[in-house]
């Protein structure tokens, strides 16, 4: 995990080597500072030498400028460093998720890869400054103002040894337990969240089952267990700090004592009292940083193997070595095809899947849900590989394709489709950068949406929502099947993709691809019988396999499961849903 | 499996709220004075106690540093001269300090661990009083508040809460005794070394102040390029597939790069001057240091205005020990703004005004007397009626509960200024099935949001049972009706837990006969724990289908009188629609029902179809009279123009 990660600072190696040296620069004037002061009281006051106590002086403003200097540097490199440091991590993790096939992203999932991008690298960036500022910065410290003691006088050294010892021991054992008892709470914490979260999304159920009473009574419960939890960890927290004041006094003490016996018995000045009581809380100090580092470090642990997962995932499907750039035509065919999701799974998806469609002919395919129509489809553009067989589009098999090329050949509308924040005509682009107005507006005519798009004030230019929120279901479906349509594809693939649409602008929608791009292969996956019954030939999709491949009029003597749908939706139409 | 867990995540909330400049908080003192409210609501006494405490523990500590310039002046220097040193009076000396030592470490300790009890307290009463008064709220509020920035109350306000109450306000104080006892101190040990110090104070204070206001404006340019790179992400993550589809990666991470770049530059200048601060402010420090040893050097040379050895000693140390705090005070009250801005929000919500219900007319248990009069029962008789006291008679009467709904001429508005349903009549006896259709956007829902008064009506009457709902308590009128909506929420626990949420007394015989109704118990009997297994995530582990097969038991459950069907089974195929809808007949069946569909076979058998079109009904009658028509349903149903 660190190996994946760290190899991200690139590079910011330069700054990333540098604040430690820097923070080790300013740390020894840090440490320097406390000794000419003793020294400004020995040789200077004690001894009424003014000149001396100039001199010294002058020797700390410029220590004191030496570590101003350090410490800025070191402001300056662990600020770049760090946040160079996260920006390279986001652009890699993004980079490789542009690279994911369909399967990789549902591994992780939208929500997981936003959190992955933002919260996580954040996390880690604050990490990873901190410790580049402290991890020489405290052990240094820790150690020059030890070492300084030591020459200053041996035994209040040694006293300060043992104090260091015996409160480490004691931090690292509070430490690991209040994390434990942290970890828990967050979980917790975790859930209760979940829960108002819950009642803020259902609250017309708890409304309309008039529960208010009932959910507050839960939520009281949940509330009242994590305040109970809550204070168990920070009980333990709350020794922290007289643990600390515990450890300077005794050595305060132990010193006043010590030290006065060592000056009346003329081993000890009295400007060394004070040099060593300063260094006394530079000791202890870098001691409660350091335990602040070690759970600082535990705590972007998580964040970082979440990160690293992301760096790390290999995309499963990538282009062959040598790869066709060209699609033939718009023919189809599956040889013997199932296909998992999860290849550990024990039941595949689609079962022995055998199909021939000729090109430019219309398919249309029908089935219950979870009858695997998606999964069907989804394995002509490539977005999945089928984990047994074959599928050949245009006399190749897709895995020899260029993936661009394949994609560009094979349009697919996906069901739950997305629109981008921007223009109308932007969104349209998105099939084809280059394409001209007249195209665009030639596509939108093809998808029946320019009739709305006309009435709209800016037309083509009106502004489009993140996530089209200000558009309707049916206008959204209609520019996503013209936004597949500007690509000029051999195969056309629609995943219900008129559900929103009322019947009679679906037929016309039809009527258009029968019209004016007749040598394009048309799949069309649909709920009601309306879209798919005049269609070449029909797929009746059961439980993964297929259950009959023909006619309208023939599936409808021969097949119960197509009768069965029929006769639900009776003549005509089955929608009012409309714009 | 993706659609399910983005869902979790708080639509249009996700601004995150960063460290960055303080923000704007309007009349900071009267909020502060309201927080301060909640902490001593209950906690008034504790409060007092960690002050004392405080003070205790800060008093304790300064001895301690005085207790240097007594060492050296009173016994190091006189024992120094002494031919047979006595050290007896030295130990009496240091035990007495440890003394206080003591007492200082047990006061620190208490203050802390009473803390814990009264932020947490605190905390927990706040979150349950927020959740209370969040339940208490009209459905308006949920409409026209992100869901994310409703959640983010809960978790990133009440967090800089927390840390303001349990961290910022006991250092404050702590800081500001810390100054007052050593700046005492000081003025005891030397006043012109004081005013040296305190003039070094404003130093940093002004240099920090400059360096502030720089960082300032790149943290506002930081908040400004991360609000618009997580903005990118997150529509990009959404859409990922689509990308895919369009081969549209490389332009993504064009973009994406640029973003990114914008975002580093902001935040490495804004980072790097908040972290010069802490250089600057220690070594303006030791400059103080250095000025008060030679200055105070010179005077104890001298032996100028009472200096002594210890006493500059004593006053080296304690120049050390004043501009940390000071510096403190300074960073806590950042945080503290930053927390204010969080209480405001927390504040807004508390008074977010609550669903008001002048409702008087109440649902009681009921019998018919020989005379088939009814009469309020106290025995659980399984009927119901309507007690309606009359002011003007002084005279109670029951009605019966049925189900008869009729809506009279209504006219309703999201605001008083523009009109989105014109003119309702509906007119629905009891157990009749009345259906809407019509456009995405022609009222359909709306009308369903009127009758169980989620929402009031502007003018016109709706009536239940004959009596305007406006006299109905709504507790009483919401049990009557029944509600099945397109998106089923399911709650977190189990599916029997789920299903008695539409009745709480509800024994196991009666949920599994409302399951069995709702054609739900063959698929909850398999489910790893049957009626026990765990729902998570409302019901991501189910599939639609299942979901809303418990949704309709849940309906079933409660047995109302009345019921809307909010396209309940819209995503839902047609096959499995055919299993649910066995389901929902014998749930509507004897219950006046309102059914939202686009799909035919949910509607074709209802008494009446109103056909809406822009707020209004324009054709109604049952299919066979629309079908005759050939109006606008006509060319609806058949794609046809007539």
């Amino acid at each position: 995990m660190l190996k994946t990660i760290l190899a991200e600072v690139k590079e910011y190696k330069f700054a990333s080597i540098m604040t430690p040296i820097v923070m080790l620069g300013e740390v020894l004037m840090e440490t320097l500072i406390p000794l000419v002061m003793g020294m400004i009281v020995n040789v200077g006051i004690l001894k009424s030498d003014m000149n001396m106590v100039y001199k010294l002086g002058a020797v700390m403003v410029v220590l004191a400028a030496l570590s101003l200097t350090f410490g800025a540097l070191g402001a300056k490199f662990g600020a770049e460093a760090s946040m160079g440091f996260g920006k390279n991590l986001r652009k890699k993790m993004y980079e490789n998720i542009q690279t994911f096939s369909f399967s990789n992203i549902d591994k992780f999932s939208t929500a997981g890869l936003v959190t992955r991008l933002t919260t996580d690298v954040t996390n880690i960036q604050n990490a990873y400054q901190m410790v580049l500022k402290m991890c020489m910065r405290a052990p240094a410290s820790l150690i020059c103002a030890m070492a300084l003691s030591f020459y200053v006088n041996k035994k209040i050294a040694s006293i300060y040894l043992v104090a260091v010892v015996l409160l480490g021991c004691v931090l690292f054992l509070l430490i690991k337990k209040t994390m434990k008892y942290f970890n828990e709470v967050f979980r917790k914490y975790d859930d209760l969240n979940a829960s108002v979260q819950e009642n803020i999304s259902g609250i017309r159920v708890v409304k309309a089952y008039v529960r208010e009473d009932y959910e507050n009574e839960k939520f009281k419960k949940a509330a009242y267990n994590v305040y109970k939890l809550f204070l168990r960890a920070e009980k333990m927290i709350v020794i922290n700090m007289p643990l600390m004041q515990l450890t300077v006094y005794s050595c305060i003490m132990l010193i006043s004592w010590v030290g006065a016996k060592m000056i009346v018995g003329n081993t000890l000045r009295i400007g060394d009292l004070s040099t060593l009581l300063a260094y006394c809380m530079n000791i202890l100090m870098s001691l409660m940083m350091l335990s602040f580092i070690f759970v600082m470090i535990t705590m972007s642990i998580a964040s970082g193997e979440r990160v690293a997962e992301v760096i790390n995932e290999k995309a499963d499907i990538v282009n062959p070595e040598n790869p066709l750039f060209e699609v033939k035509d718009g023919s189809i065919e599956f040889k013997n095809v199932s296909f998992k999701y999860n290849k550990e799974a024990e039941d595949s998806v689609l079962k022995d899947i055998n199909l021939k469609i000729e090109s430019g002919q219309t398919i249309g395919i029908i089935g219950g849900t979870g009858s695997a129509k998606t999964s069907l489809v989804n394995l002509i553009s490539r977005l999945y590989d089928a984990t047994e067989g074959e599928v050949i589009v245009g006399g190749e098999n897709v895995k020899n394709y260029d993936l661009e090329s394949l994609r560009d050949e094979v349009s697919q509308v996906l069901q739950n489709n997305v629109l981008f924040s921007g223009s109308i005509i932007d969104n349209l682009r998105w099939g084809k950068e280059d394409a001209t107005e007249e195209e665009c507006i030639k596509a939108a005519e093809l998808a029946c949406a320019s009739e709305f798009i006309e009435k709209m004030p800016d037309k083509y230019e009106t502004h489009i929502e993140q996530g089209g929120t200000n558009v309707s279901g049916g206008q959204k479906q209609r520019l996503c099947i013209a936004r597949a349509l500007i690509k000029n594809p051999k195969v056309l693939i629609l995943d219900d993709s008129t559900s929103a649409v009322d019947t009679a602008t679906d037929a016309k929608i039809r009527e258009a691809f029968r019209k004016h791009i007749p040598s394009c292969t048309k799949i069309i996956i649909a709920q009601r019988i309306s879209s798919v019954q005049d269609a070449d030939k029909i797929i009746v999709m059961h439980e993964g396999e297929i259950n009959a491949f023909d006619t309208h009029e023939k599936l409808l003597e021969t097949n119960e499961i197509y009768r069965d749908v029929y006769e639900s939706q009776t003549s005509g139409s089955g929608d009012f849903d409309i714009d | 499996m993706a659609e399910e867990s983005s869902k979790r995540v708080p639509k249009g909330g996700g601004k995150r709220r960063m460290q960055g400049p303080p923000p704007k908080v309007e009349n900071p003192g009267k909020l502060f004075k309201r927080i301060m409210g909640y902490v001593g609501k209950k906690y008034k006494f504790q409060f007092i106690v960690v002050l004392i405490l405080i003070v205790i523990s800060v008093l304790a500590n300064v001895q301690g540093t005085m207790f240097t310039k007594t060492l050296i002046d009173d016994y190091i220097r006189p024992l120094t001269k002494m031919d047979k040193p006595d050290f007896h009076p030295l130990a009496m000396a240091i035990a007495r300090v440890a003394v206080f030592y003591a007492i200082g470490i047990v006061s620190t300790y208490f203050y802390n661990l009473i803390m814990v009890y009264i932020n947490q307290g605190t905390l927990k009463g706040l979150r349950e009083e927020l959740f209370e008064h969040m339940e208490s709220l009209p459905i308006k509020y949920f409409d026209t508040h992100a869901h994310g920035d409703i959640m983010s109350i809960y978790t990133n306000d009440i967090d800089t809460l927390r840390q303001m109450i349990s961290q910022s306000i006991p250092q404050i104080f702590n800081s500001i005794i810390t100054i007052v006892s050593v700046f005492i101190s000081m003025i005891i040990l030397s006043v012109p070394l004081t005013v040296v110090s305190v003039f070094m104070i404003f130093v940093t204070m002004f240099v920090s102040a400059k360096l502030a206001g720089k960082s300032g404006k790149y943290f506002t340019a930081q908040q400004r390029d991360l609000g618009k790179l997580n903005g990118e992400i997150e529509e990009m993550m959404t859409g990922q597939k689509v990308v895919k589809i369009f081969n549209h990666e490389e332009k993504n991470l064009e973009r994406f790069n640029e973003l990114n770049e914008q975002l580093f530059d902001s935040a490495n200048n804004a980072n790097k001057f908040a972290s010069i601060m802490m250089p600057v402010n220690a070594q303006i420090g030791n400059m103080s240091y250095v000025f008060c040893a030679i200055i105070g050097g010179l005077l104890a040379i001298n032996g100028a205005t009472g200096m002594t050895i210890g006493k500059l000693v004593s006053f080296l140390t304690f120049n050390k020990s004043f501009s940390m705090p000071v510096n403190q005070v300074s960073q806590q009250f950042n945080s503290i703004i930053m927390a204010l801005a969080g209480a405001e929000r927390v504040f807004k919500l508390i008074d977010e005004k609550p669903e008001v219900d002048n409702g008087y007319v109440e649902l009681v248990r009921a019998e018919y007397d020989a005379d088939g009069n009814v009469k309020e029962s106290i025995m659980r008789t399984g009927k119901w009626a309507w007690k309606h006291y009359h002011k003007d008679s002084d005279t109670t009467t029951y009605v019966p509960l049925e189900g008869e709904v009729i809506l009279d001429k209504v006219d309703f508005g999201y605001n008083d200024d523009k009109m989105v349903l014109h003119d309702i009549e509906v007119y629905a006896k009891p157990g009749q099935k009345i259906a809407f259709v019509g456009a995405t956007g022609a009222g359909k829902t709306t009308i369903t949001n009127l009758i169980n008064r989620f929402y009031d009506i502007q003018d016109g009457k709706i009536r239940f049972d004959g009596i305007n709902i406006n006299k109905i308590k709504k507790k009483d009128l919401r049990h009557s009706l029944g509600i099945v909506l397109q998106d089923t929420h399911l709650f977190t626990g189990t599916v029997r837990d789920n299903i008695r949420f539409g009745k709480l007394d509800a024994t196991d015989e009666e949920i599994f006969r409302a399951a069995k109704l709702a054609n739900a118990d063959g698929f909850i009997k398999r489910l790893p724990n049957g009626y026990d297994t765990v729902i998570k995530g409302d019901g991501g582990n189910l599939s639609q289908g299942q979901r809303q097969l418990i949704a309709i038991a849940r309906a079933a459950i409660a047995d109302p009188p009345a019921l809307i069907l909010d396209e309940a089974t819209s995503s839902i195929d047609t096959r499995t629609e055919k299993i649910i809808q066995e389901g929902m007949d014998k749930l509507m069946k004897g219950r006046t029902t309102f059914v939202i569909a686009h799909r035919l076979s949910t509607v074709k058998n209802s008494d009446c179809i109103m056909v809406m079109e822009n707020g209004r009904i324009v054709e109604r009658g049952t299919h066979d009279d629309l079908i005759e028509q050939k109006g606008y349903y006509y060319r609806l149903y058949t794609g046809k123009v007539a």
